[in-house]
């Protein structure tokens, strides 16, 4: 599980002594995310959002556990509950804002720690399960963010849950069935509000135990890094504690300021003013959209307008939708480039930098009324993001032609410091 | 049976070479498999709708107070019902369409009970999104074909509530419903 040079647990004195020989947690962590972990010296910030992945489902468990002391899941009282939590409860405010903007936040975080494995190529060999599983991770914390938006109870939380459970009555024969049963009534009502906070309750923990799978099938290769070059000796490593624990710890309170300044200066920028009225079943929103985080994957949903083969459009929106998901699993298989890092594809990083603007594109309509010109727009690029997956990033790995690697990674960190000589002194990373 | 040579649990062998354990482990799985099933089922059953929810699977409504040209909005299953009485000129309207040209193909016949053409029930819910469409109230927006209107995203519907315009694929749902007198009707 880890390089033979790592450090080795040695507990000093008698009580640490009996814990490793009772139960050797300390060891575990110390070989985990201490100094007994050999990391690449050449980490850049973009490592930094594995942690602060972490570490924003630990505010949202935190937050989250203390809002379900105040919330009674009942639809007659649910909408109250979350007013009162606000008004009344003491520091109310503050669990309910950081727990909605923290939401955001992990978002942020996962986006950024996505895009970090796409551009250096964390998802091939020997890193394919640490992907998946990541992807494992990612549609689980979806699917607690919309449950989760739908437990205050408002016009948006109604209309969200009717509309994307709607999305499985587009399924043909089952659906309806289908639809019925998630929501245990014909509409979304009580029984919906109900299972929905068992489930955000419990998906969480189920999301920290599909992390500790995702942080052990890393810890078997190890982690990869800005060059895509593996690991070649002693030379190449900084142990993870005190070099990362120090590089992150920097990240997080960069992280927490960013966090405190949404959270305490505009906690609703990111919200609907609509979540502020309670539920009605006789009144839609004139604008339903769902969560910002959805935006792209909901641009694809509506870029289907036209029936094709038989199968009505409205199916074919919510086929594309877990398609653009699912592909993701295929990804490690689709781009064949031995090449993993971004730096030296010079082809491949042209491509990447359109697939970013066209999903921040997607986002930006997904967010729009479906209306002309975003429904033709959203139709480009919802074509133009599958075309990169299934067409151009084969291609791309067929015939590109990479630069030259670095030999290993010190080799690299010494070239950007000017030194030639190949010195095997473990010195700090940049 | 209990010989030296059968201490590992293999037993003796048939004739056909199955032997005894083997057909006891599959017997055991498979009890224990068609058990686990067993108790899968009410674990998935628990999630449909209640019989307090299905209780509420009809829904009387009273015909009497509505004028011809009104409409009630009320609830059938937790989600809107337009229930509509249609002036002689809003069904010469609707059969004055041919309805092959349309989006999705009924006439006004089809989706009312016979000899009671002027009775209009439908769900309150655009077949696009599920957005409520305006018009069922007074003085609210009936789109250009007079029947509702739905603000989401332009869905127009005409005075048998059949889509004619925008982005929804088909005509507003008609629910199963029947006269317990002539003014009164159980929808469900």
């Amino acid at each position: 599980m880890s390089f033979p040079w790592a450090e080795q647990y040695t507990p000093k004195n008698p009580l640490t002594q009996w814990i490793d020989e009772k139960l050797p947690l300390p060891r575990l962590v110390y070989n985990a995310v201490g100094a007994g972990y050999p990391v690449p010296r050449n980490l850049n910030y973009f490592w930094n959002f594995g942690v602060l992945a972490g570490l924003a489902l630990v505010i949202q468990i935190v937050t989250g556990v203390i809002m379900a002391m105040h919330y009674g899941a009942n639809d007659l009282v649910a909408f109250t509950t979350v007013e009162q939590t606000m008004r009344d409860v003491n520091a109310g405010w503050l669990m309910r804002y950081a727990h909605a903007n923290g939401a955001s936040f992990f978002f942020i975080v996962v986006y950024l720690h996505i895009f970090r494995g796409l551009y250096f190529g964390s998802y091939k060999a020997p890193r394919e399960m640490v992907w998946l599983l990541g992807l494992v991770i990612f549609l689980l914390m979806m699917a607690t963010a919309f449950m989760g938006y739908v437990l205050p109870w408002g016009q948006m939380s109604y209309w969200g849950a009717k509309v994307i459970t709607g999305l499985f009555g587009a399924i043909p024969v089952v659906g309806e069935p289908i639809q019925t049963w998630l929501l245990g009534g014909f509409a979304p009502g009580n029984a919906s509000l109900n299972r929905f906070f068992s489930l955000h309750f419990l998906l969480p923990f189920v999301i920290a135990g599909v992390i500790i799978l995702h942080i052990w099938a890393l810890h078997i290769p190890g982690s990869n890094n800005p060059t895509g070059v593996e690991v070649k000796g002693p030379q190449d490593t900084v142990p993870f504690h005190p070099y990362y624990t120090a590089k992150d710890g920097f990240g997080a309170g960069i992280f927490l300021i960013a966090f405190s300044i949404l959270l305490f200066f505009a906690p609703n920028f990111l919200g609907h003013p609509d979540n502020y009225i309670e539920a009605n079943p006789l009144s839609t929103p004139a604008h339903i959209v769902p969560e910002w985080y959805f935006w792209p994957f909901y641009a694809i949903l509506r870029a289907f307008t036209v029936d094709f083969l038989f199968i009505p459009a409205k199916l074919l929106g919510v086929l594309a939708m877990f398609a653009s998901i699912l592909l993701l699993f295929f990804l490690p298989w689709l781009d064949t480039s031995p090449v993993r890092s971004g730096k030296y594809r010079p082809t491949f990083n042209k491509f990447f930098w359109i697939l970013c603007l066209d999903v921040v594109i997607l986002g930006w309509l997904g967010g729009a009324p479906a209306e002309e010109p975003y429904v033709m727009m959203s139709q480009v690029a919802a074509a133009y993001y599958f075309a990169h997956f299934l067409i151009i990033l084969p291609l791309i790995s067929r015939f590109e032609k990479p630069l030259p690697l670095p030999g290993s990674i010190t080799e690299a960190v010494l070239a950007k410091y000017g030194k030639t000589d190949g010195a095997t002194v473990a010195v700090p990373a940049e | 049976m209990a010989s030296v040579e059968h201490i590992d649990g293999t037993g003796p062998s048939g004739e056909d070479g199955v032997r005894r354990r083997d057909f006891i482990n599959i017997a055991a799985v498979s009890f224990a498999g068609v058990g686990a099933v067993a108790v899968v089922l009410p674990l998935i059953d628990q999630m449909n709708p209640s019989a307090d929810v299905l209780a509420l699977a009809t829904s009387p409504v009273d015909l009497s107070a509505i004028q011809p040209g009104q409409a009630i909005k009320t609830t059938f299953r937790s989600q809107p019902l337009f229930v509509r009485q249609l002036t002689p000129k809003e069904i010469a309207e609707a059969d004055k369409v041919d309805a092959s040209t349309l989006r999705d193909p009924q006439t006004l016949e089809e989706r009312t009970v016979d000899g009671k053409k002027q009775w209009l029930v439908t769900m309150g819910v655009c077949t696009h999104l599920g957005c409520v469409p305006l018009g069922a109230g007074e003085g609210e927006n009936r789109g250009e074909y007079g029947g509702y209107f739905c603000p989401c995203h332009g869905s127009s519907y005409d005075t048998a509530a059949r889509i004619r315009k925008g982005p929804a694929p088909k005509n507003l749902e008609v629910p199963k419903f029947s006269f317990t007198s002539d003014t009164a009707i159980l929808v469900g």
